[in-house]
């Protein structure tokens, strides 16, 4: 084993993170608004945009991402109308047509998760609430939303390990994050399997970190399951 | 019948034990291709491989005498597979590099082509950068070379160049227009093409081999050819076929085969059919 190859490739590949990072964070930023607003939308009594916001969710979810990366990226790039309009000042850098596929993916993706999450919401609560005088905004604020994300987020948690992995397909549109990187190193020593294995490692440790978070969010969303804290009375303090 | 049965087993059973070539004891040799590199190889509408490097393949086999098959295989898994037994032989427009050779082995040149910038007739590189039909080597630094270069790092400062990823051409971008021009590696040379007509690089860089027939067609028909064309150094002394290192056997036969083919002047025919151009290695 060639500790120095692996460790240069290593080093080499991180260079790839902060790309790969941006990527994931942003469109998933956007594609959790998106995602919100779409599962309202389709849980809305308005039949017509509620048939758009399937519509959408169908679309991309029925489709491999790598389709709709050629399409955003190549395939709007063939029309010339949209070339002269203001649109392909971001439609020109693969970067935004790389953000914008992953956004439109995961917020079709997260927009079911979540949609599942506010349905769970068991109906005594949304009850309770409305006993209690809330409704409206301040119901969902206060009661619907944290619930259905609580729900949701496992799954949810799911989704964003898999938009990591999903930007190693921004290779293919020019984009040099950690796959782009791996695949330029491998072309310059043909030594696939060590760099392919470095290159796991790395989307290894990215998971893990965001797992870790994940599972960190949970926690802090879930009071109502983690023991009452402990309250040091006389009692215990004169045992010590 | 069981008589008639018997005796075509005696016969068999005879002709296994004599094992006489004649009996169709040809090899088999499985050549790998990328299949989207026209007109060195590319998947025709009936989704049949074809092109200059298919029709050589076929050539090259009568001559070995052997029974090939050609198999289709993306370009930047290629020379990993063929290591990992996946097929025996590639012919994909593939330079011979020193860099290359360290892990597979090559065959004599069966062509050479120089290595040429494309932009859009719109651009204003047609300009800064215009054509120059003289062909450089890299082999040896000339004052002369020196300056083709300088030309071509003067006219791309601050210019994106398209190229196809784990190719010489995207070496010599690497090492001659780092931190000049950006560089933006593609799968496939018909992508960069896709990108040069919709203005997202203002160059790419390929062999004259692919641009030649593709200015010729109705989606080169903005594009044309600017600056020096480049061979040598790191762009090899060729394109050969590539092989394991441990079939030395399999090596030596190609080499036998690509000569006589080029005597014989097949391989000058194959290049104008395909090219238009004789891309026989002169040396």
């Amino acid at each position: 084993m060639d500790i120095d190859f692996y460790w240069s490739t290593f080093l080499e590949l991180l260079t790839g993170v902060p790309l790969m990072a941006q990527l994931v964070s942003l469109s998933l930023a956007v594609g959790f608004v998106l995602a919100v607003f779409v599962a309202l939308i389709r849980l809305s009594r308005w039949r017509l945009a509620s048939g758009i916001a399937y519509g959408y969710v169908y679309v991309f979810r029925g489709t491999p991402l790598l389709v709709q990366m050629f399409l955003i990226y190549y395939g709007l790039g063939q029309f010339e109308w949209i070339r002269e309009s203001f649109l392909w000042v971001f439609l020109r850098q693969p970067y935004w047509c790389a953000i914008l596929a992953f956004t439109l993916n995961t917020g079709a993706y997260g927009s079911e998760i979540i949609r599942g999450g506010l349905q769970s919401v068991p109906w005594g609560q949304i009850e309770a609430a409305r006993a209690a005088g809330m409704s409206g905004w301040l119901l969902f604020r206060r009661i619907t939303m944290p619930i259905g994300i609580r729900q949701a987020l496992p799954a949810y948690g799911n989704e964003m390990i898999l938009m990591v992995k999903a930007t190693s397909l921004a290779s293919i549109i020019t984009m040099l994050e950690i796959t782009g990187i791996a695949q330029r190193l491998i072309s310059q020593s043909y030594r696939a399997v060590e760099i392919l294995v470095v290159a796991g490692v790395i989307y290894l440790m990215i998971n893990f970190m965001l797992t870790r978070l994940v599972k960190w969010l949970e926690h802090w969303l879930s009071p109502h399951l983690r023991d009452a804290p402990v309250v040091a009375t006389p009692a215990a303090a004169l045992a010590h | 019948m069981k008589k008639g049965l018997l005796s075509v087993l005696a016969v068999a059973a005879v002709a296994a034990l004599v094992g006489t070539p004649a009996f169709g004891q040809a090899k088999k040799v499985k050549i790998a291709t990328e299949g989207a590199y026209a007109p060195w190889n590319f998947t025709d509408p009936s989704g049949k491989l074809a092109g200059f490097e298919v029709d050589l393949a076929n050539d090259l086999c009568k001559r070995m005498n052997a029974q090939c098959e050609i198999v289709a295989q993306d370009w930047d898994g290629i020379i990993p597979a063929l290591n990992a037994g996946k097929y025996d032989a590639i012919m994909a427009g593939m330079s011979i590099t020193d860099k290359r050779k360290e892990v597979i082995n090559f065959s004599t040149p069966y062509a050479a082509t120089p290595a040429q910038f494309v932009v859009l007739k719109s651009s204003p590189l047609t300009k800064a950068l215009p054509l120059d039909t003289k062909v450089y080597s890299l082999k040896t630094m000339t004052p002369e070379t020196q300056k083709a270069i300088d030309a071509v790092k003067a006219a791309f400062k601050g210019k994106i160049v398209g190229v196809q990823v784990s190719t010489t051409h995207a070496n010599f971008l690497e090492t001659y227009l780092k931190g000049i021009a950006e560089v933006r590696p593609y799968k496939t040379t018909e992508q960069h093409d896709l990108d040069l007509t919709a203005g997202r690089i203002d160059a790419a860089l390929a062999s004259q081999a692919y641009w030649k027939p593709m200015l010729d067609k109705p989606e080169g028909k903005d594009m044309t050819i600017v600056g020096p064309g480049f061979v040598g150094g790191l762009f090899g002394t060729g394109v050969g076929v590539g092989i394991r290192k441990a079939d030395a056997q399999l090596l030596s036969e190609f080499d036998k085969a690509i000569v006589a083919a080029g005597k014989d002047g097949t391989i000058q025919n194959l290049s104008m059919k395909w090219f238009k151009f004789n891309v026989t290695p002169q040396e």
